[in-house]
């Protein structure tokens, strides 16, 4: 049976209206429904399931609350009422406590209370070595680099992620909801001078069973158990490229810069992953912002490839993917048209540091390939030299970090730098977890603004490299992180053109409010489509952060922050046609226009002084959609060791609630209550029955007169 | 409250109202056709009182619960009435299918007398309104949680059962009581009748203070239960012999050709 997790997800308060409406009176006097809870949901690949779940009717315990040592012993050895279920805040939520719990059978379940107050150390749930199997370096490739072996890119990340917990695990926000369970707690299950507490107790009942189980070859055999992880990658061209004719085109000569767009947490859906995905997002779409209208004043020699990766964190989906089309002549370019590859990393901690700038020691035994490294390397630092960024390169010996670039490297050897902020190991604290958020990048804004307010604001994240005024040739403005003008510098000189560039301030603080504060602004809806506007039908714009988890795709659905990056990437490159609605539809009916090099896009339009809902227009651009699908599911090869097998199980309910349970005597006695009126009814019947005749006998005297 | 729960209250408030129906109702199939002509005059008188209730409820003000409380007084009240209503008519019904059936039967003499009739309605009565006060309380009861959290009392389940078995009892005993007072044509026993259902039906309106409702109306069940014995033909006489086991003698000396 498929699950409406969809509607469970993006509409939890159509879902708590079911609730409130369905649920009987004598349910609501027992039950309290717990909302906005996220749970930790079952992913697997071809060897390992991991994650978390309950049993398909729920999993029930006595309710503690984790605040010291003595309450992790009355949970694992001493208390009396086991099975219970913890509820922590998120400091106790460390590998050695779960670890614990999960080898305990007296463990039934955890919630993970997260709130905005409580600020926790460092928290990274992900591996120490991010895609170590799917990346370049393995036994025939720079054997000594290969595992982290030579450096631990992750050294904080604690594999919780990737851990399998038998029982469920959910994260509750910090409101009025979390202080009903307090309050139960304290007035039902508190210990009393050091003795047990009596029945009734405070219990809690968590739901989020998985059906797929073992690994991805089991579960794809069977029908409808799971699915694989995948959306759409968003690439862009400089110069519109034939998009019908796959495979090499001559003549055609490209430097790819990337940067991924996916992020994750421990719970399910959701992921604000600020330092570690939307740095390098927002910093390669205001490059593309400022370098795409200078490009079309003075052609350069080769095209670049605005591209983002959906699914990296997944063992590289969107990279292998796009990587087998090139191969298999696919995609509109071959490997052989890629010239370089300039890849955005994580970029947003860099707070007046220097840049490193990473790249592939064992390609670069190649002297074709070292010579055009080295000449890419001095060209960023020549930019560099003119602004204030320190720029450097590590260790050459140093391995690539984990990145795109890498799944290129494997097909073939290509030039290509890697810009981060970490000289080796990563200086971010939350890699894919829950707390990589705005507040990380110190983006705060004062509080009296409003939300339209706050997008014009610029935080101190982007002004933190406010560069002198620089000579004519050079560019006047300001970044959050200078990679992006590095970034836009060093295209300039790949493509063998000096361009002066002045991209716009605003630009950033707009880019970096609607991918990490709020979704929903007047700037995204007005580059959106009418529908999927504020006002539209189906509106992917929200009141918080987009969320960057890759997640699964129904009815080739695209994910709203892809949709997003789209249409930004649309605005930056496109231009705006004067066709109207039905030819935007088939511009191959116009003449002059084609849908093999452009697509073109019905957008809403900024609100104007005449009407507020904007005036749409045709925008055209090269930029376009590329499935992202691991190639094991193409193949299909479900087992594979090359590829990305990485699925998500279904299930069919989530969700948590509150109530008391009374002691088993009470429930024996009330059984033994129950049995004994029914055998002494019985008795009794039969007695009065067996003698009828004698006990009713006065009243008929005359018994044939009575009719 | 888990599965044990569940069966022992479904025991509690089912259980005697099951034995009487499986030891005295159930071989005989005339007597089951008129348990359910009972039942579904009871649910007829049921529907009818929801009906009134619900349009009352809708023309009137959501919001103040004062009024909401009056109307439920009011729906109650009403729905007592109605049920005595329907057992009358179902009397009426009764008697004049009485020829129809003397007719049908083959032997000479009635092949169910009325106090039978009436003990039998007044079952059928009885299992449908238990049905309809007891089951949603018991579906919920099968759940892992008891009533509580929001500061009820925790013996909610199996008060609903006692309540719910001692006005099973009820509807049988009025019914061997209402039936020989019409008989009889003494119309204060009918009256006494209705008033002792008011009684008990408003009763429930003290809860949650269980032992304010459940020990007058299980009072109220000795009293009517002492009136139907005596309406149905019993004595202590006889229940002194019984009880004594002095039963034989009696019935051989007392013995009549049928």
């Amino acid at each position: 049976i498929y699950s409406p997790r969809v509607l469970l997800r993006v509409k939890p308060s159509v879902n708590s209206l079911y609730l409130d409406v369905s649920g009987s009176s004598v349910e609501q006097k027992i039950y309290i429904e717990l909302k906005n809870t996220v749970p930790c949901v079952r992913l697997l690949n071809a060897t390992h399931q991991i994650g978390c779940q309950s049993s398909i009717s729920g999993d029930t315990g006595v309710l503690h609350v984790l605040e010291t040592e003595a309450d992790l012993d009355w949970i694992l050895s001493t208390g009396p009422h086991p099975p219970y279920m913890v509820l922590m805040e998120a400091t106790f939520f460390t590998r050695p406590t779960m670890m614990r719990m999960k080898n305990s059978t007296r463990v039934a379940g955890v919630a993970v209370i997260n709130s905005n107050t409580t600020a926790v150390e460092s928290f990274s749930p992900h591996t120490s070595c991010p895609n170590q199997n799917t990346g370049v370096y393995r036994e025939d490739y720079g054997p000594d680099l290969a595992n982290c072996s030579s450096t631990v890119w992750n050294p904080l990340g604690n594999s919780m992620s990737y851990e399998d917990f038998t029982f469920p695990i959910f994260s509750l926000k910090d409101d009025n909801q979390t202080q009903v369970m307090r309050k139960c707690y304290e007035d039902h299950n508190m210990r009393v001078n050091g003795s047990a507490p009596q029945y009734p107790l405070c219990a809690m009942q968590l739901f989020s069973h998985m059906h797929a189980v073992t690994d991805t070859v089991t579960c794809m055999r069977r029908a409808e158990v799971c699915d694989p992880l995948s959306d759409f990658n968003v690439w862009a061209s400089i110069r519109p490229i034939n998009a019908s004719a796959k495979g090499h085109k001559n003549n055609e000569s490209v430097v790819i810069a990337a940067a991924r767009l996916d992020g994750r947490s421990f719970f399910w859906d959701i992921g604000t992953s600020a330092e570690g995905t939307v740095s390098g997002i927002v910093t390669l779409l205001a490059a593309a912002h400022a370098l795409y209208p200078v490009t079309q004043e003075a052609p350069p020699v080769r095209n670049i490839f605005f591209t983002f990766f959906q699914g990296e964190t997944f063992d590289y989906i969107g990279s292998s993917r796009m990587v087998y089309d090139m191969k298999q002549d696919k995609f509109v370019i071959n490997l052989d048209n890629v010239h370089s590859v300039l890849e955005i990393g994580q970029v947003g901690l860099r707070n007046g540091q220097k840049l490193w700038m990473h790249t592939d020691p064992v390609s670069r035994k190649n002297s074709t390939v070292d010579e055009e490294v080295i000449n890419l390397v001095d060209n960023i630092k020549s930019v560099a030299s003119t602004l204030n960024v320190s720029l450097d390169e590590p260790n050459t010996t140093q391995a690539l970090p984990p990145s795109s670039f890498q799944r290129f490297l494997r097909v073939q050897p290509i030039p290509g730098v890697v810009l981060a902020d970490h000289k080796s190991s990563f200086i971010n604290r939350y890699y894919e977890s829950l707390y990589d958020t705005a507040a990380y990048l110190n983006m705060t804004y004062p509080s009296d603004l409003s939300p339209e307010e706050q997008m014009e604001y610029e935080t101190e994240a982007s002004k933190v490299s406010r560069s002198a005024r620089l000579p004519d040739q050079h560019c006047q403005g300001t970044y959050t992180s200078n990679s992006s003008y590095i970034g836009t510098k060093t295209f300039s000189h790949c493509i063998s053109c000096s361009l002066s560039l002045s991209p716009s301030l605003f630009q950033m603080a707009k880019l970096l409010y609607g991918f990490l504060v709020r979704s929903n602004n007047s700037w995204f809806s007005s580059l959106l489509p009418p529908e999927a506007g504020a006002k539209g039908r189906s509106s992917i714009l929200e009141s918080g952060p987009p969320q960057y988890y890759i997640g699964l795709r129904q009815d080739n659905s695209v994910k709203s922050v892809t949709r997003f990056v789209q249409f930004v990437m649309a605005n930056a490159t496109g231009t705006v046609t004067s066709l109207n609605q039905i030819q935007c539809q088939n511009p191959n009916d116009v003449p002059g226009e084609s849908k093999d090099l452009y697509s073109y896009h019905w957008v809403s339009g900024p609100p104007s002084a005449n009407s507020t809902e904007g005036d749409p227009y045709c925008v055209r651009t090269s930029v376009r959609l590329a499935k992202a699908l691991s190639p094991a599911f193409e193949l299909p090869e479900y087992g594979s060791r090359e590829y990305s097998t990485w699925t998500e199980s279904r299930w069919k309910t989530i969700r948590a609630r509150i109530f008391l349970v009374a002691s088993p005597q009470l429930e024996m006695l009330t059984l033994g209550v129950g049995v004994t009126v029914l055998l002494v009814s019985l008795v009794l019947t039969y007695f009065i029955s067996s003698k009828a005749e004698l006990l009713f006998s006065s009243t008929h005297e005359t018994p044939n007169t009575t009719y | 409250m888990t599965v044990c729960v569940f069966l022992g209250c479904t025991f509690v408030a089912f259980g005697p109202a099951a034995a009487l129906f499986v030891l005295t109702v159930a071989r005989d199939p005339l007597r089951v056709i008129f348990l359910i002509a009972g039942a579904f005059f009871w649910l007829v008188s049921l529907l009818v009182s929801a009906l009134v209730w619900f349009i009352t409820v809708q023309m009137s003000n959501r919001d103040s619960a004062a009024q909401q409380k009056g109307l439920l007084i009011f729906g109650v009240v009403l729905s007592v009435l109605l049920q005595e209503a329907f057992r009358f008519a179902y009397y009426r019904l009764l008697k004049k299918a009485n020829d129809g059936l003397l007719a049908l039967s083959q032997e000479d003499t009635m092949p169910i007398t009325i106090c039978q009739l009436a003990y039998v309605s007044g079952l059928g009565f009885g299992f449908m309104s238990g049905a309809f006060s007891v089951v949603n309380i018991l579906s919920d009861s099968v759940g892992p949680g008891t009533v509580g959290i929001h500061g009820d009392s925790q013996h909610y389940f199996i008060s609903s059962a006692f309540m719910t078995l001692a006005i099973i009892l009820l509807h049988m005993f009025w019914g061997v009581v209402f039936f020989d007072a019409c008989e009889r044509r003494r119309w204060w026993v009918l009256s006494a009748v209705v008033l002792s259902h008011l009684l008990v039906s408003c009763l429930t309106f003290v809860n949650p203070q269980y032992e304010g409702s459940l020990i007058p109306t299980y009072i109220i069940v000795c009293v009517m239960a002492g009136w139907a014995f005596s309406r149905a033909g019993g004595s202590l006489r006889n229940l002194r012999l019984c009880l004594t086991c002095k039963d034989k003698d009696f019935l051989l000396a007392n013995h009549r050709p049928r």
